[in-house]
């Protein structure tokens, strides 16, 4: 269990797995297995091509800041301030935008353009995807 | 062009409540009076109006009153209700109203917006309100920004405040001058809830919550409701005092319906209502005298003012900084009752409001000669606007 914020998750039965996935320490995001976009949020049918071979697939996991906002308020009792709220486009499909917190540095060293990889806080039954500078070997 | 069936509208009578930051009076109660006030003004009575037209449809300190709430306390008798939260954002109770006057259906509906969010508490968890998010939600799209602490509009405006800041070199000086211009202005507007004075210097001391965005880039809740009668055209010429007439309707909804997919973070859906508004006119942006645009929070002013043409893409900074081009003497006049910034969060009805007093020209700040308003209200892709004339168009 963890000690972070109150992660309120309220999966749709499309999107349960994505807040499941990381169990496996994996980033899944739904794909269609006919046309092969990648579909998110995820939907009941592939919205490009209509085909209902849609199915969670594993994604690398890295991706770039597109925004992020540092919040000053405690929108939500527990999230103590600052903390970082961004958006991530992933490597995959840049249209496919995460909504994050964004870890493991600090504040004033996040910014557009960011390469940023995935982990995961496990929150009661859920795996909620963060992301954090991706760690340069040497 | 053949006619847009627009044109056949009128808004004969418009009207506030008493408006305060907590007045603790309920919503229904403040409807009441801007709706009596608005129909009076119209040259009518409760027994002329047989439509009844609301955004978003709901109680609460958001939702303010029902539609079937005025309907059953002044005893109406009507052909035609309709209320609803997906439309093209709050000004699409007034679409729908001029479309059932343009059809027929009715002849003089009641619009109104109402708001209880200053005694009705600020945003917490579970009660949703500021651009649909709340802690308890649903499984739609916000469950994508709730487990992060994105509980409030405030911290998605500011995502695409910050890209913008990137991308086009927009500042916080810049951003600033929409919060300085609609406290300048809200002085004289005796309805304001903020009007002392506020520089520049003010604006870049406050503290900030979520960054782009500081206090002063946020507009403030209050209390109050704000009622508008929308009328057949032939109607016109019995508007005790004036009617304003309906040009174009601007309601696109071309991209992707959501605050975190849209497919460029540095506009929002104002983009395509704005375009789709111009392409049902033959009048353009230079012959706006003044704009009414959003400003719930500063930088959806900013995306307002590209997405009308007043400026280019990414201009918008330069175009506002220091206030010249926007102040009451300037290239557009912009907000001239406060905007919500000061004046209060109507939600786009305070807007609506100055547009109508504008063009009657009992307007607080007058803009000389006002024959054409622009009116934006909304921001990420629930937006709406009006291109409203003095007189029938
Ligand atoms: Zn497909």
């Amino acid at each position: 269990m963890s000690d972070g914020p109150p992660r309120f998750v309220l999966a749709s039965p499309e999107s349960d797995f994505y807040w499941r996935s990381g169990a496996d320490g994996r980033l899944r995001i739904q794909r269609c297995g006919d046309c092969g976009r990648w579909i998110h949020p995820p939907g009941p049918v592939c919205p490009f091509c209509h085909s209902r071979r849609i199915s969670p697939e594993p994604v690398a996991g890295t991706g770039t800041v597109a925004t992020y906002t540092v919040n000053h308020k405690e929108w939500i009792p527990g999230f103590t301030p600052p903390y970082v709220f961004a958006f991530v486009e992933l490597d995959e499909d840049p249209t496919v935008r995460i909504g994050t917190n964004i870890v493991g540095c600090e504040i004033d060293e996040v910014e557009i353009g960011m390469r940023v990889e995935v982990l995961f806080e496990e929150s009661g039954e859920w795996h909620v995807p963060l992301f954090r500078p991706i760690q340069e070997g040497p | 062009m053949p006619e847009p069936l627009e044109r056949r509208a009128v808004i004969s009578g418009a009207a506030q409540s008493d408006i305060g930051r907590r007045l603790y009076r309920t919503g229904i109660d403040l409807t009441v009076e801007a709706a009596l006030r608005a129909i009076d003004d119209a040259g009518l009575t409760t027994a002329d109006i047989d439509g009844v037209s609301t955004y978003p449809g709901f109680g609460g300190s958001f939702g303010g009153a029902m539609g079937a709430e005025l309907h059953e306390a002044l005893r109406l008798s009507l052909n035609w209700r309709s209320s609803g939260v997906e439309t093209a954002g709050p000004l699409g109770a007034v679409h729908n109203a001029i479309l059932a006057v343009a059809t027929g259906v009715a002849r003089h509906v009641l619009v109104f917006r109402t708001v209880v969010e200053g005694s009705g508490g600020p945003l917490r968890p579970g009660t949703g309100g500021g651009g649909g998010g709340g802690t308890s939600g649903s499984a739609g799209p916000f469950q994508f920004m709730i487990p992060y602490g994105a509980a409030s509009a405030a911290c998605w405006v500011a995502c695409y405040a910050r890209r913008h800041m990137h991308d086009y070199g927009t500042t916080r000086t810049q951003l600033g001058a929409i919060a300085v211009n609609g406290r300048a202005n809200a002085a004289a507007n005796p309805k304001a809830i903020y009007t002392d004075p506020m520089t520049i210097d003010d604006y870049l001391a406050v503290r900030m919550v979520s960054e782009p965005l500081c206090l002063y880039d946020c507009d403030v809740p209050c209390d109050g409701s704000t009622a508008v009668v929308v009328s057949h055209r032939d109607y016109a010429p019995d508007v005790p005092a004036g009617a304003v007439g309906v040009n174009a309707i601007g309601t696109a909804i071309r991209g992707r319906p959501s605050w975190d997919q849209f497919d460029d973070l540095t506009s929002m859906m104002m983009r395509h209502t704005a375009a789709s508004m111009w392409e049902r006119t033959e009048l353009s942006v230079d012959d706006v005298d003044t704009a009414q645009l959003y400003d719930g929070f500063s930088w959806l002013t900013l995306a307002w003012i590209e997405a009308m043409g007043f400026c280019g893409k990414g201009e918008s900074g330069a175009f506002v900084e220091g206030g010249i081009n926007i102040g009451p003497d300037g290239a557009v006049p912009l907000n001239t009752s406060g905007g919500q910034l000061s004046a209060g969060r109507l939600h786009g009805f305070g807007h609506l409001h100055e547009a109508v007093m504008q063009l009657r020209g009992t307007a607080n700040i007058g803009v000389d000669d006002c024959e054409v308003v622009a009116v934006g209200a909304g921001g990420g892709p629930e937006t709406g606007s009006l291109l409203l004339t003095k007189g029938p168009s």
